[in-house]
C-alpha cells in the first residue's frame, strides 16, 4: 500500500520543561500515502511531538528524520520548508481576511509592479477546492465560517504549500457527522496524492475507519505501533491507559445535602441560552459536551467572569450579584479555571503567594499582610495536598503540571468554600496525581462540599459525577444519574442527536 | 556571608542582584567624584542632588507601581506643569494661597481620573491614552498661563529651596523618603501590593482570584495625577516662578528612574529600595560629572546610555544562558 521509505522519522526524541518530562521516548515512522493515528491519553505527550515537529520547541535529545536525513526544525518556517503542515484543534485563520487571502498570507501571488495578483489567488484557491472536492466560496470572509470549513481552510493552506506531511490535532472534536465524512473525504484525497497524515484523536471508532496504523504513547514514551488490522478496540485502551480504568476512580458515600446553588434561566446571548439546574452540597454534578458548547462559559458567567444577559443565580437562598467574582467569592464559591497558567496561577510568583493570593484579605492586620501568615497557610495546604516542591520561594512555573493544578486547588480550598467550580479538574497532568485529585473530590463532597465539575474526559465524568447534565451548542440537551449515564447517551446528547431533558 | 545566601537563592534572586549592582554603582560614583574634587562629599553635593531630583523622583514612586501592574504614565511632567501653571494663575489674581494649592491638588486628581477613565473603563492602550494627555495638560497650562511668567510667591513658602532648618536635608529629598517609605510598605507588604504584581504579572488570574483590576489600575492612576500636581506645587516654590513650560520633558526621566531601579518594563517586578538607590545613584552620578565640568547635554549622554544598559543587561542574560544551553545541547546530539 506504501512505499517503503518512510517520509518522516521520529526517534526516541524528549523535551522537558524544567522539571516536567514532557517527552521521555517520542518514536514514530509516517510513510506517504498512509493516515495513522497518533493516540495517549492526555498527557502522553502527543500534544509535546506535535509541536517540536511544527518548530514551536526544540528537541531535548533524539532525531527528527525526514526522508532519509537527519533534521532539526528549529522554527515553524523551518517545519513548513520541510514540508510539515500543522492543523490545530482550534484553527488560526484571520477572521477579516477573505478565505483566498488566509490561504495565501505572506506568499501571496504578485503581477507586474510587485502588486497582489487578486485574480490569480483566487483562481488558485478555487482550483485547491476542487481538487478536495468541497464547496466554500474563496472570496468570502473567514469570520462566520464553521469550525469544519476552517479546518478545510487549514488544509487547503497545507496543499498550497506542497506540505506532504499534514498533522491534524483532534480535527474532529467540534464536527458533526456530516463534516466529518466531508472530512474523510478529503483525507482520502490527499493519501491518493502521496501525502501522509498524522492525527491525533480520541474517538476511537473514527481512528478505525479512517487510519491505516496507530502508534500508541503513554508518560510520554512510545508504548507500540501496529496497523489497524492488527489491533482491537481493547487493545488500545489498554496501552493507552496501561491498567484496568474502572479501578481508577474512588467513590465517595455521602448523603445528599442542601440545596446550594440554583441556577434559573441562565442566559448570554450568542452563547448559551435558558440553563436551568440545581447543585447540593454532598454532590458532583458534571457538565459535559464538546468543546465550545459553552459549559466553560456557564461556569464563568455563574462565578461573574463574564455578565450574564438573563436569568437568575441563587446561592444558598441568596441571589448573586452577576459579574462580580469577589461577590461569588464572599458568597462561598471558589473557581478552579480551565487554564491553569493563564487564569489559575500567577506562573512567575513565589507558591506560597499563590496559595494566599484569593485569600490575602484574611491575612492581614491594620492592612499589613502578617509576617509569614502566607507561608503557613501554604504550609498548611501543600501539606494536605501533597504538593511536591522545593522552597515556597520559588516561582509556581518550577512545579509539574500536576503539582501546579494542586497550588490552584488549594489556593481555593483556603477560602474553605460551599462550592467548588472546577473546569477541567486534571487536564494535562500525569496519571498519579490524577486519581490523587478524583480522591480530593470525593473527600470534598464527603465534607459537604458542592462540586461542579467541566470535565471532556469521558471516564471521568462517568467515574466521578453523581449526575451528568450534557450541552449542546449552548442549551442543557439531557440531565443523567449516575446509574443511567453511559459514554454513548453522552455522546448522543453531546451532538444533538437525541434531546432528553428531564 | 550566609544571609547574604540566602538572600540570593530567596524569592527575588534576580532583584536582590540588580540592587547589589546599584549600591557598587552609587559607592563607585561616589569615589570617582571624591576623587575629582575635594567639595564632593560634602553636604552641598547632597543637598544639590537632592534638590535637583526631588521631583522625579517624587513623581517616580506611583509610576512604579503603574509600571508593574504592566501600564505607564507619560502625562506626569504635565501634570506637574499644569499644576504649577494653576498655582501661578491663581495666585496673581490675588487667591488665598492654600486655596490656590488645593485647587491645583483637585485638578491632579481629576487629570489623573481621566487617564485611569479612559484607560480601565473604555480599555485604551496607556501609552496612547497618556501620550494624549500628555499633550493635553500641557496644553491646558500654556492656555492658563500663556506666556507668562508668575512670581513673587510668599517667602514662607519658597524658603522650601533651602535645606530644612538644622540640617543639610533638601525639602524634596525629605518628602520623597517619607513617600517611599509609604509606597514601599504598600507595595511590599500589603494585600494591594500583592494585587498590583498579580495584576502585572498575569492579569486574569489576578482577576480571577478576586481582585478588582479596574479599579486599582484606576486608583492608581488618581494617585500619579495627585502627586504629579504635588510635584508642580514644590517645584513652583522652588524655583520661585511658573510657567506653562515648567517641568518640560520630565516624564522620561521619571520613566528612567523607575527602569534603571529595577523595574521590569513588562510589568510585575520592582521594588521600591530600588528605585530609591536609582535615584540616589542618578544624582551621584550627576555630581560627579559636574564636578569634572561635563556640561549638562553630555551628561544626558551617560543617563541614556546607563537607562539602555539598564533595560538591555537583564535581556542580555538571558539570551546568553539561552544560548548557552542550546550549545550545550548540539554538543549531546553531536556525540
Amino acid at each position: 500500500m506504501h512505499s517503503h521509505e518512510a517520509v518522516l522519522k521520529v526517534e526516541h526524541v524528549s523535551k522537558s520543561f524544567g522539571p516536567v518530562q514532557a517527552l521521555i521516548d517520542g518514536c514514530v515512522e509516517l510513510f506517504p500515502g498512509e493516515a495513522h493515528a497518533l493516540l495517549g491519553e492526555n498527557g502522553a505527550g502527543k500534544s509535546t511531538l506535535v509541536k517540536i515537529l511544527a518548530g514551536i520547541y526544540d528537541v531535548d535529545a533524539g532525531e527528527i528524520i525526514l526522508n532519509g536525513v537527519p533534521v532539526e526544525i528549529s522554527s515553524p518556517l523551518a517545519a513548513r520548508a520541510a514540508g510539515i503542515a500543522v492543523i490545530y484543534q482550534e484553527p488560526t485563520l484571520f477572521p477579516d481576511l477573505s478565505v483566498a487571502e488566509n490561504i495565501f498570507m505572506g506568499r501571496q501571488p504578485l503581477s507586474a509592479g510587485r502588486r497582489i495578483d487578486k485574480a490569480e489567488m483566487i483562481r488558485r484557491t478555487r482550483s485547491v477546492f476542487e481538487r478536495l472536492g468541497v464547496d466554500i466560496s474563496a472570496t468570502r470572509k473567514a469570520r462566520g465560517l464553521s469550525v469544519a470549513d476552517q479546518q478545510i481552510v487549514e488544509i487547503a493552506k497545507a496543499i498550497s504549500f506542497d506540505s506532504k506531511i499534514i498533522i491534524m490535532d483532534e480535527p474532529t472534536a467540534a464536527l458533526t457527522d456530516v463534516e466529518v465524512a466531508r472530512l474523510f473525504e478529503v483525507v482520502k484525497t490527499l493519501r491518493s496524492e502521496g501525502s501522509a497524515i498524522m492525527f491525533i484523536s480520541h474517538r476511537l471508532e473514527e481512528v478505525f475507519a479512517m487510519c491505516q496504523r496507530v502508534t500508541i504513547m503513554r508518560d510520554g514514551n512510545f508504548v507500540r505501533t501496529s496497523t489497524i488490522e492488527e489491533i482491537s478496540l481493547d487493545e488500545i485502551i489498554f496501552s493507552m491507559v496501561g491498567r484496568d480504568i474502572v479501578s481508577v476512580y474512588s467513590r465517595h458515600n455521602s448523603e445528599l445535602g442542601d440545596l446550594i446553588l440554583d441556577v434559573k434561566g441562565l442566559t448570554r446571548a450568542g452563547v448559551f441560552k435558558d440553563i436551568n439546574f440545581q447543585v447540593h452540597s454532598g454532590e458532583i454534578v458534571a457538565l459535559a459536551g464538546l468543546v465550545g458548547a459553552g459549559r466553560t462559559e456557564v461556569a464563568r458567567g455563574i462565578f461573574g467572569i463574564d455578565p450574564i444577559d438573563g436569568g437568575v443565580v441563587t446561592f444558598k437562598g441568596k441571589k448573586l450579584k452577576s459579574g462580580s467574582p469577589l461577590a461569588a467569592m464572599s458568597a462561598g464559591i471558589g473557581f478552579v479555571p480551565e487554564d491553569r497558567r493563564q487564569q489559575g496561577l500567577v506562573m512567575d510568583m513565589a507558591i506560597d503567594r499563590n496559595v494566599a493570593l484569593a485569600s490575602i484579605h484574611d491575612l492581614t492586620r491594620l492592612g499589613l499582610i502578617k509576617s509569614g501568615s502566607e507561608k503557613s497557610l501554604a504550609t498548611r495546604w501543600a501539606s494536605q495536598l501533597q504538593v511536591k516542591f522545593g522552597r515556597f520561594s520559588n516561582p509556581v512555573k518550577t512545579l509539574s503540571g500536576g503539582n501546579q493544578q494542586k497550588v490552584v486547588l488549594a489556593k481555593w480550598l483556603a477560602r474553605t468554600p460551599s462550592l467548588l467550580i472546577i473546569d477541567e479538574p486534571t487536564r494535562g497532568i500525569d496519571i498519579g496525581t490524577k486519581s490523587e485529585v478524583h480522591k480530593l473530590l470525593s473527600e470534598l463532597v464527603s465534607n459537604g462540599i458542592g462540586i461542579l465539575m467541566i470535565s471532556s474526559e469521558m471516564p471521568e465524568v462517568l467515574g466521578v459525577a453523581d449526575r451528568i447534565l450534557v450541552i449542546h451548542e449552548g442549551r442543557l440537551s439531557a440531565e443523567f444519574s449516575r446509574a443511567e449515564a453511559t459514554e454513548a447517551l453522552i455522546m448522543r446528547a453531546a451532538t444533538g442527536q437525541e434531546s432528553v431533558v428531564a | 556571608m550566609s544571609t547574604f545566601k540566602t538572600l540570593l537563592s530567596g524569592r527575588s534572586r534576580a532583584l536582590v542582584r540588580w540592587e547589589f549592582g546599584l549600591v557598587l554603582l552609587l559607592i563607585a560614583t561616589m569615589i570617582f567624584g571624591a576623587n575629582e574634587s575635594k567639595y564632593f562629599l560634602g553636604w552641598q553635593t547632597f543637598f544639590f542632588a537632592g534638590l535637583n531630583f526631588g521631583e522625579i523622583a517624587i513623581m517616580a514612586l506611583p509610576m512604579t507601581l503603574i509600571i508593574i501592574t504592566g501600564e505607564i504614565d507619560l502625562s506626569v511632567a504635565s501634570m506637574l506643569g499644569l499644576s504649577a501653571s494653576l498655582l501661578g494663575y491663581l495666585f496673581i489674581h490675588g487667591w488665598n494661597i492654600w486655596l490656590a494649592m488645593g485647587i491645583c491638588l483637585i485638578v491632579g486628581i481629576l487629570g489623573g481620573a481621566l487617564n485611569g477613565a479612559l484607560i480601565t473603563i473604555l480599555g485604551l492602550p496607556s501609552i496612547a491614552v497618556t501620550i494624549g494627555t500628555l499633550t493635553l495638560y500641557r496644553g491646558i497650562a500654556l492656555i492658563v498661563l500663556g506666556s507668562n511668567t508668575a512670581q513673587g510667591f510668599p517667602v514662607s513658602f519658597t524658603k522650601l529651596s533651602l535645606p530644612i532648618a538644622h540640617t543639610h536635608i533638601a525639602w524634596d529629598f525629605a518628602i520623597f523618603i517619607v513617600l517611599a517609605l509609604i509606597f514601599g510598605v504598600v507595595l511590599h507588604s500589603t494585600a494591594l501590593g500583592r494585587s498590583i504584581f498579580a495584576i502585572g504579572l498575569q492579569p486574569e488570574t489576578a482577576f480571577f482570584s478576586g481582585i478588582r483590576v479596574k479599579r486599582i489600575k484606576f486608583s492608581l492612576y488618581v494617585v500619579s495625577g495627585l502627586i504629579s500636581a504635588f510635584a508642580g506645587l514644590l517645584y513652583t516654590f522652588q524655583q520661585s516662578s511658573s510657567a506653562s513650560d515648567t517641568g518640560l520633558g520630565l516624564e522620561l526621566n521619571v520613566v528612567a528612574i523607575a527602569l534603571f531601579g529595577g523595574i521590569s518594563i513588562f510589568g510585575g517586578r520592582g521594588t521600591i529600595i530600588g528605585v530609591v538607590l536609582a535615584v540616589c545613584v542618578f544624582g551621584s552620578l550627576q555630581a560627579s560629572l559636574t564636578a569634572i565640568n561635563v556640561s549638562a547635554q553630555a551628561q544626558n549622554i551617560v543617563t541614556g546610555c546607563l537607562l539602555l544598559v539598564s533595560v538591555l543587561l537583564p535581556n542580555l542574560t538571558q539570551s546568553f544562558s539561552d544560548t548557552k544551553r542550546k550549545l550545550q545541547r548540539r554538543k549531546v546530539v553531536g556525540t
